[in-house]
């Protein structure tokens, strides 16, 4: 019924009726849209070829309801754990329906049969803004059929505004007075393409987070908040070093321990269930386990750094004459630490088992949950909840996979939360790295850039960012070496590249953290940058628009340097840093200024941050998004990461685990986006990190008059 | 196991509970007031942030036994009826919350904060503690702000 054109994106897709008793339309991606549509489709699926992509390849559903209380209910894939995306989803909706913003209402969608169900890559606004809009406009033209049939007038006399159509003599009706017989539209009368840019009103226009009231009267509903009768509060006692085992348990003063209801063994600890989490922590105190070893007993920060040394070969020989400058960085692993902890609900039945949980990878959850209670994937059914932050965290499943577990042994719903010392100590980080990188130049022209890196193998889990990726066809030893290779853009001209990650092979729980590779590789080849500039007697901005790559890059740029009034003159103590990045098709720039006057102390005092995002979608959402890498910029290049000791993580909560607080904030952050090209959109999650972080070490680096090398800094 | 009688958000409750069970868990677990987020347990990054006769309180690490007869208010308790509190209020028009996690209790910290200073100064503001893994501190200040002037 609908065509899968795609000016902006190039997805393949389609959408089409779906049949309800009211208006129901849904939009779907992937590479076999074809093959399986038409059953779902009451009209004739077309499709456009594209460039294929990684998440819409393996298939994403998006459905759009009308209720007749005139409510638009929009089931979205994409789970929402604080980048706002189900606001901006609501807003394409929206605009291409000519409904007020308010009427949109998005749900969280259960776990489907697509495995392209998934968040990560900065992929979801990229991948849903031409379907979704697409779906909306179907909807629009099948409810002003609908209207001009009921009145007996011309389709094309009516307009719509306001969650209503109405028509030139005055009559109106509202989306839902209209949903049922717009239901059984097939054809509709009018054109069903989206708008173009110029016509919109909702897109590109600020709008606060749909969940907002929600949250602030603490109605929103997390993980462990869902009232599942009879759930019963669980905690896992997990072993003293990284992956180790349960050897034996003597559970008596824990089974003897008011409100304790079980003790169970899984593979991954002891679980004990509670009538309280209070009572579920006491009673794990109280176990008396015998742990085996893990994989990594033997291992502290001293051997990672020694093997990521080993790991990274040394550089060519430089050209006769020529000059060069070095560096070399190390970045500590660093936990994703959401504010929830990984926690989940589950109900698990003889034949069937329902899971509660944020997860952003709600099929790859379903399937490993069924997997683990040995039942079929379609007797698993994942609600997906609002997630308390993810950051690269809530694409692994381990306390699905441990609630379902213990449910199953227990015969009853329970409810399983990771301190946060098990989260901390067990959950997940982001791979320990080094970096060394060499740029040649000679009589003035730059000759070559050398950047061999090495890091703890990378556990990319279920994100979908590898889906596609063979890293044996591509010639690379492992999925991060391909990975970091094709994703690690160097926006300059430095010559000759060669670019290499090795990785190390140590059995450490990590995963992709914001922004993966490029939150330190990035960063630090915008330190060469600084150091290049350092050592040739240029300014290290006015450097980077000299050899940035393309005008886009150097405009951007130059903005930055007009908005941040560059150069200013500052206190002792005080400079400004520089960091710009390209990658999620777009581009972004940050300068910062710190207060390093106490270098043990120092304080980014503003941010300035500008972006070239293409088609801005919610400028509101863009905002808070870059206002938070600014503060993983900080967080992971001035204090917060984590230790490794004989196997374990030193750190085990936020009082050492030093994640910025308020007065480690910068109290001035300004964003700038770079006019609308409307030729692209671009992923806005994970874009600003590398660009900021590297702007703080360079802001450091400059107050201080020394070159960062190590991070976190104050560590 | 003793009982404790409390007034939760305008309510009276009686509970059953051991004397050292902190505060959260009778909140969350035997009361079903969801709102208090558990972040750390040790009251070190306060996403369960609420009042105890008024004052700014960690219900992770305050006994139940310490809050008998007492009045607990928790982000539930704050509005009064559909009527946000002037925070709140400040909150939603600065668009503060990502994942929300841990905006209740950041909520409660400055309602707290208001009632004994009127007009906070930066340095003020720079001494509330609340972790916000998010990173929504600038526009947490600038509701902090616009809240003192409501």
């Amino acid at each position: 019924m609908s065509t899968g054109t795609s000016a902006v994106g190039r997805r393949r897709f389609i959408t089409f009726l779906v049949a309800a008793p009211t208006l129901t339309i849904a939009a779907r991606l992937g590479i076999d849209v074809t093959a399986d549509a038409p059953a779902m489709a009451a009209g004739r699926p077309t499709t456009t070829s594209s460039e294929p992509t990684t998440e819409a390849d393996l298939g994403t559903t998006y459905v759009l309801r009308v209720t007749s209380d005139n409510r638009i209910i929009f089931e979205s894939p994409k789970a929402d754990v604080g980048q706002g995306i189900s606001t901006a989803l609501a807003m394409l909706i929206a605009e291409d329906l000519d409904a007020r913003l308010t009427d949109v209402h998005s749900e969280l969608a259960d776990a489907d049969n697509l495995p392209g169900q998934s968040v990560g890559g900065s992929r979801s606004i990229r991948d849903a803004y031409d379907p979704v809009r697409e779906m909306a406009a179907q909807a629009r033209a099948r409810l002003v059929t609908a209207a001009a049939r009921r009145w007996g007038v011309a389709a094309d006399t009516l307009t719509t505004r306001d969650t209503a159509v109405h028509a030139p003599d005055g009559r109106s009706e509202t989306y839902g007075a209209l949903a049922a017989d717009a239901a059984s539209v097939t054809s509709p009368d009018v054109a069903t393409t989206p708008k173009p840019i110029s016509e919109h009103t909702i897109i590109g226009t600020p709008a606060s987070q749909q969940e907002g009231r929600a949250i602030v009267t603490g109605a929103m509903r997390f993980s462990l908040d869902v009232a599942v009768d009879g759930a019963l509060p669980t905690v896992v006692a997990r072993p003293p070093t990284i992956y180790g085992t349960v050897e034996s348990v003597d559970a008596s003063d824990t089974e003897a321990m008011s409100g304790v209801v079980a003790v169970t063994t899984i593979p991954t600890g002891v679980a004990v269930t509670a009538r309280t989490f209070h009572e579920a922590q006491r009673g794990r105190e109280a176990l008396r386990v015998t742990w085996g070893p893990g994989p990594v007993d033997d291992v502290s920060d001293s051997t990672v750094n020694e093997r990521l040394a080993q790991a990274i070969p040394p550089f060519a020989d430089p050209p006769l004459l020529s000059d060069h400058v070095d560096g070399r960085f190390e970045f500590a692993f660093v936990n994703h630490a959401p504010m929830e902890t990984n926690a989940a609900t589950a109900d698990v039945r003889p034949n069937s088992a329902v899971v509660w949980s944020s997860t952003k990878v709600p099929n790859g959850t379903r399937r490993q949950v069924a997997e683990a209670i040995g039942l079929p994937e379609d007797a698993v059914t994942v609600h997906v909840t609002r997630g308390g932050g993810s950051f690269g965290r809530r694409l692994s499943s381990e306390a699905q996979i441990e609630a379902a577990l213990v449910s199953q042994a227990l015969g009853r719903p329970v409810k399983v939360m990771w301190t946060r010392d098990d989260d901390t100590q067990h959950g997940r980080m982001r791979p320990a790295s080094m970096h060394r990188m060499r740029i040649t130049y000679l009589a003035g022209e730059m000759v070559s850039f050398e950047n061999l890196s090495s890091a703890v193998q990378l556990d990319f889990g279920l994100s979908p960012v590898i889906i596609g990726i063979d890293p044996g066809a591509l010639g690379y030893p492992s999925i991060g070496s391909a990975f970091f290779a094709l994703t690690q853009h160097t926006p300059y001209a430095l010559g000759t590249e060669t670019k290499e990650l090795n990785e190390v092979p140590f059995e450490f729980p990590t995963a992709t953290w914001r922004s993966v590779y490029s939150g330190h590789n990035r960063a630090a080849e915008e330190l060469m940058m600084d150091r290049l500039a350092s050592k040739l007697g240029k300014d290290p901005l006015g450097l980077r628009i000299a050899l940035a790559n393309d005008q886009p890059a150097k405009a951007l740029l130059r903005r930055l340097r007009s908005e941040s009034a560059w150069g200013t003159a500052l206190p002792a103590g005080w400079a400004q840093g520089i960091g710009y990045h390209e990658e999620y098709d777009g581009r972004a720039g940050c300068v910062v200024t710190i207060d390093a006057t106490d270098p043990a102390a120092p304080r980014v005092t503003s941010a300035l941050v500008a972006a070239d995002m293409g088609i801005p979608v919610n400028p509101m959402g863009l905002e808070a998004q870059f206002m938070g890498s600014v503060m993983d910029g900080i967080a992971s290049i001035l204090r917060a990461g984590n230790h490794i000791d004989s196997g374990s993580v030193r750190e085990s909560s936020f009082a050492d685990f030093l994640w910025p607080r308020q007065r480690h904030a910068p109290t001035n952050f300004r964003l700038v986006l770079m006019p609308t090209t409307g030729t692209s959109i671009a992923g806005a999650g994970e874009i600003a990190i590398p660009a900021a972080a590297a702007a703080v070490a360079s802001a450091y680096g400059r107050a201080t008059g020394t070159q960062p090398w190590r991070f976190p800094l104050n560590f | 196991m003793p009982t404790y009688k409390l007034f939760v958000n305008g309510e009276h409750v009686s509970v059953d509970a051991p004397a050292d069970m902190p505060l959260l868990w009778v909140l969350r677990d035997l009361l079903g007031i969801t709102g208090p987020k558990y972040g750390c347990g040790i009251g070190a990054c306060r996403a369960c942030t609420s009042h105890l006769n008024g004052k700014e309180i960690q219900p992770c690490v305050v006994p139940i036994a310490d809050c008998a007869n007492k009045h607990i208010t928790t982000i539930e308790g704050l509005a009064d009826g559909e009527t946000l509190h002037p925070v709140q209020q400040a909150w939603l028009e600065e668009d503060v919350p990502q994942c929300g996690f841990c905006q209740p209790g950041q909520i409660m910290a400055t309602a707290a904060l208001l009632k004994t200073n009127k007009n906070p100064s930066d340095a003020d503001i720079d001494a509330i503690a609340n972790v916000c893994r998010c990173g929504t501190y600038c526009r947490i200040r600038k509701a902090i702000k616009k809240a003192a002037q409501a």
